[in-house]
């Protein structure tokens, strides 16, 4: 018996309307644990890099953590995975909100889709039964308007729907694909599946999941929910509210917004407004966020209240989740009235909400430097606001202008020439980053921003503090009950790290301190990927209840695999070196591996260089950030370096590239 | 008359505004009405269900109630608030007129049982797992009167009685067993 997944996947093959239920292999469990380390096998062992995102020879895989379904709580992620449009590396975003479990329910852990549909279609998945239907009724559709026809259709309420609006149907690079109170956003997902002719996948799910040690489980699980309210009730000091509590980013549930607007850039990441928040601003904001929240919501057995319920007078109700509430706000320099209004159709457009809103900005003010003109723009309004409705229309439609700015700010500036590459000044690896400007460089954060394989800062950085606390004494107190740290090491590391003098950024903490920290952190992130528990119950808050020391025991009472720490450990060191592998394949080398030039004012090149070698090394990987062939041997990813040795990517007797190729200079 | 006696009312106290849609109560009642216990997730399964809606903002925790082999003769359908409500979204029986509180394999009624157990759970784990406190638990106790249980012969002559009068009756009575003996 299989415990905590189903054993199957399904396999969809759109182009020639194929359906089957695969077995799995339970090894590949205990090596990948499931969610986005499975999902990468796949994409390592199916998709040679040739194949291009457009490709029907992409596949776009909606994988589950191992742990969801079970009552570990907060397990209730869907892992996205295929090659991104925008980056052309492997792309994998997460939504957590209630399909994945269903989805088990129904007997599957993955839904693998292949292929390309001639006609827009939607899969119906009803436990055994499985369905490609015609969605041409939906085409154009908005995301969350086409759940609630799906399910109207189906005459399901109980049904999950993860769709597409117009962004994905006419691949837009930053489409998004969105369930209900969440979605897949970043690296173009909703691109590909929109490629593929599919506008959504709804699912029914009746069956069981089973456990294999039960009364153990459940007494880890209680544990977790007595720490969620431990927590609730002890919010940590010294941080700023929005991070001094567990869950993702509590952006529905809180008013005060001093740090992200005076902390965060506005426009096209350019401005930092540091006299921004006043009284009058916070109690004008508290009423419009009064006025149109419904209810706090959550996702699929968690506690945590994340999300919300919005309803503006006179515009469709939707949901919302975190930073979205301020990003449309602060690109256009607007107030949170405006966010609220352009974040619904943005939702039912389905696009990334990062991408989007930076996107724009950087299209205004392409603008106003004269590079684009006004034949560029004709009929475009000439407030801002109307401006950002205005284009958000034409990108989604790939209307106009609309049409290069659909392609995000690296490909949108590449085609538009004329100096707009100094314009897409946010980006690593093409991707559009948190709009933060900062003055001194973080030694850590170098290192998450240049190798993050998700190429997103939040889904690396999380369990060491961001910045070091002014005093001795509250470091003390900090750390007092830091239980979630792997060493007894890293407290000292945060005892010692001041914010001026010889102790401090850049040069502390050292290089060797950085790396550990940026492996511990990252480390994290694959753990919660392959279980399917949110990061916000792990990874990604300060002191979390989920942590290193007890995920074993999940692992162990729920799936019935026998993993310590250190066996927790190499797998996801085995997960993320292989998602490295799939990008490495594809081109990604060392001068790809650099956060955007304006990140901080202060840059200490050979520093940067020091800190880039040691982790490489730290990490098994060549100079050019090439996993060598003994770790991968250690890995027991022996198959990745005989492709690379095949390939040339790594030579036999040494571990240098016979030659440098990188993904920057691959054009599309 | 009948002597006082002293009697347990258990009740789940449901309060929607507090609810946040999680359906952890769900999974939590699956898991503890397994064999062997906890050992299978399957909201379906589960004496608890949350009617949601979310872009209606209708979220109603229903505890499982009694089985019904026929639907009631007429629907409810209720407005709270401006919100309508789905048909009968209050109640809790597991009935033929709708696919709530059903074993999904097998079809037979499910029902909430406050999670009986031994030695006895400190609350539902519903209730347990709701960190929303849109569910909680309250125990009290009543003093009834036990009143001595009537017949079935005696409930339906007394009610023959109510509509005839208890003479008629007696002389009914008095005119059968003459006829009967002759």
């Amino acid at each position: 018996m299989r415990y905590a997944e189903t054993g199957f996947n399904l396999e969809i093959d759109l182009s020639r309307g194929n359906i089957e239920r695969v077995a799995t292999d339970p090894r590949e469990t205990e090596l990948y644990l499931g969610g986005l380390g499975t999902n990468a096998k796949i994409l390592w062992d199916r998709v040679p890099p040739e194949v291009e995102p457009f490709s029907p020879d992409n596949l776009l895989i909606f994988g589950t953590g191992l742990l969801c379904g079970t009552p570990a709580t907060g397990a209730n992620r869907t892992i996205v995975s295929t090659i991104s449009p925008q980056t052309l590396l492997m792309a994998y975003s997460m939504m957590g909100g209630f399909w994945a479990p269903e989805l088990k329910y129904a007997g599957y852990d993955k839904v693998i889709i292949r292929g390309k549909s001639p006609k827009l279609v939607y899969l119906w998945i009803n436990n055994d039964k499985v369905e490609i239907r015609d969605a041409s009724h939906l085409h154009g559709k908005g995301a969350g308007e086409t759940a609630e026809l799906i399910l109207q259709e189906l005459k399901e309420p109980k049904a999950q729907v993860a769709a597409i609006g117009l962004a994905g149907e006419n691949r837009v690079y930053f489409a998004s694909i969105e369930q209900g109170r969440s979605s897949a956003s970043r690296g173009g997902i909703g691109a590909v599946m929109g490629d593929k002719g599919l506008k959504a996948i709804a699912v029914r799910g009746t069956k069981d999941i089973n456990v294999a040690r039960p009364a153990e489980l459940m007494e880890f699980c209680n544990e977790v929910l007595k720490n969620i309210q431990v927590r609730a009730e002890n919010p940590i000091e010294g941080v700023p509210p929005i991070i001094a509590g567990i869950g993702s980013p509590q952006e529905m549930a809180i008013f005060d917004e001093q740090w992200h607007t005076t902390n965060f850039a506005w426009g096209n990441a350019r401005t930092r407004r540091k006299d921004f928040w006043t009284k009058e601003v916070e109690q004008k904001w508290r009423e419009t966020q009064e006025s149109v929240r419904e209810r706090l919501i959550s996702c699929y057995n968690c506690p945590m209240k994340c999300g919300a319920t919005i309803s503006v007078p006179g515009i469709s109700t939707y949901m919302m989740k975190c930073y979205s509430k301020l990003t449309y706000t602060m690109a256009a320099y607007s107030d949170l009235d405006f966010g609220f209004k352009i974040a619904q159709r943005a939702t039912e457009y389905g696009v990334d909400a990062f991408t989007a809103p930076q996107t724009m900005a950087f299209a205004l003010e392409l603008y106003e430097a004269g590079i684009l003109t006004d034949q560029d723009v004709v009929g475009m309004p000439s407030d801002t606001e109307g401006r950002f409705f205005w284009l958000l229309d034409r990108i989604v439609r790939r209307e106009g202008i609309g049409d290069i700015l659909a392609n995000g700010t690296y490909w949108a500036a590449q085609q538009i020439g004329k100096g707009a590459e100094e314009y897409a000044h946010n980006n690593i690896k093409k991707h559009e980053q948190l709009p933060l400007k900062l003055g001194m460089l973080n030694p850590i954060y170098f290192l998450m921003y240049s190798t993050g394989e998700k190429i997103n800062i939040t889904q690396i950085e999380g369990q060491f503090p961001q910045a070091p606390f002014p005093k001795r004494e509250q470091r003390e107190e900090f750390v007092k009950d830091w239980i979630q740290v792997p060493d007894e090491k890293f407290k000292q590391y945060f005892l010692d790290w001041d914010p001026r003098g010889e102790k401090s950024n850049p040069y502390y903490p050292t290089i060797e301190a950085s790396c550990e920290i940026v492996d511990w952190q990252e480390k994290m992130h694959y753990i919660d990927d392959a279980l399917g528990v949110c990061s916000g119950l792990s990874s990604f808050p300060l002191k979390p209840p989920y942590h290193i020391h007890n995920y074993p025991k999940f692992i162990s009472s729920g799936a019935g695999i026998d993993i310590d720490e250190a066996g927790l450990s190499q797998a996801a060191k085995r997960d993320r070196t292989l998602i490295r592998a799939v990008n490495v394949r594809r081109g990604m080398r060392r001068s790809d591996e650099k956060p955007p030039e304006d990140h901080w004012k202060k840059r200490f090149p050979e520093l940067e260089a020091k800190l880039l070698d040691e982790y490489y090394k730290f990490k098994g990987w060549n100079n050019q950030g090439i996993p060598t062939k003994e770790s991968l041997q250690e890995l027991d990813l022996d198959y990745v370096s005989e492709d690379f040795l095949q390939r040339g990517i790594l030579t036999d007797n040494e571990d240098a590239p016979s030659k440098e190729t990188s993904a920057e200079t691959e054009k599309k | 008359m009948g002597e006082k006696k002293k009697k347990i009312v258990k009740t789940i106290k449901v309060d929607v505004d507090k609810c946040n849609g999680c359906r952890a109560c769900e999974l939590a009642c699956s898991a503890f009405h397994a064999t062997p216990k906890y050992s299978s997730n399957n909201p379906e399964r589960s004496r608890i269900r949350v009617i949601r809606d979310p872009l209606r903002d209708i979220y109603v925790p229903v505890l499982a109630g009694e089985y019904t082999p026929a639907e009631c003769m007429g629907r409810d359908k209720y407005t709270i608030d401006g919100k309508e409500y789905d048909e009968c979204a209050f109640c809790r029986a597991s009935c033929p007129s709708r696919d709530l509180f059903k074993e999904p394999d097998s079809g037979l009624p499910l029902k909430c049982d406050m999670c009986e157990d031994d030695p006895p759970l400190e609350e539902p784990m519903c209730v347990q797992w709701c960190l929303a406190d849109a569910l909680t638990y309250e125990e009290r106790e009543e003093e009834v009167e036990e009143e001595e249980k009537m017949e079935d012969l005696e409930i339906g002559l007394e009610s023959l009685a109510n509509t005839y009068g208890l003479e008629k009756i007696m002389d009914a009575v008095a005119r059968m067993s003459l006829s009967k003996k002759g």
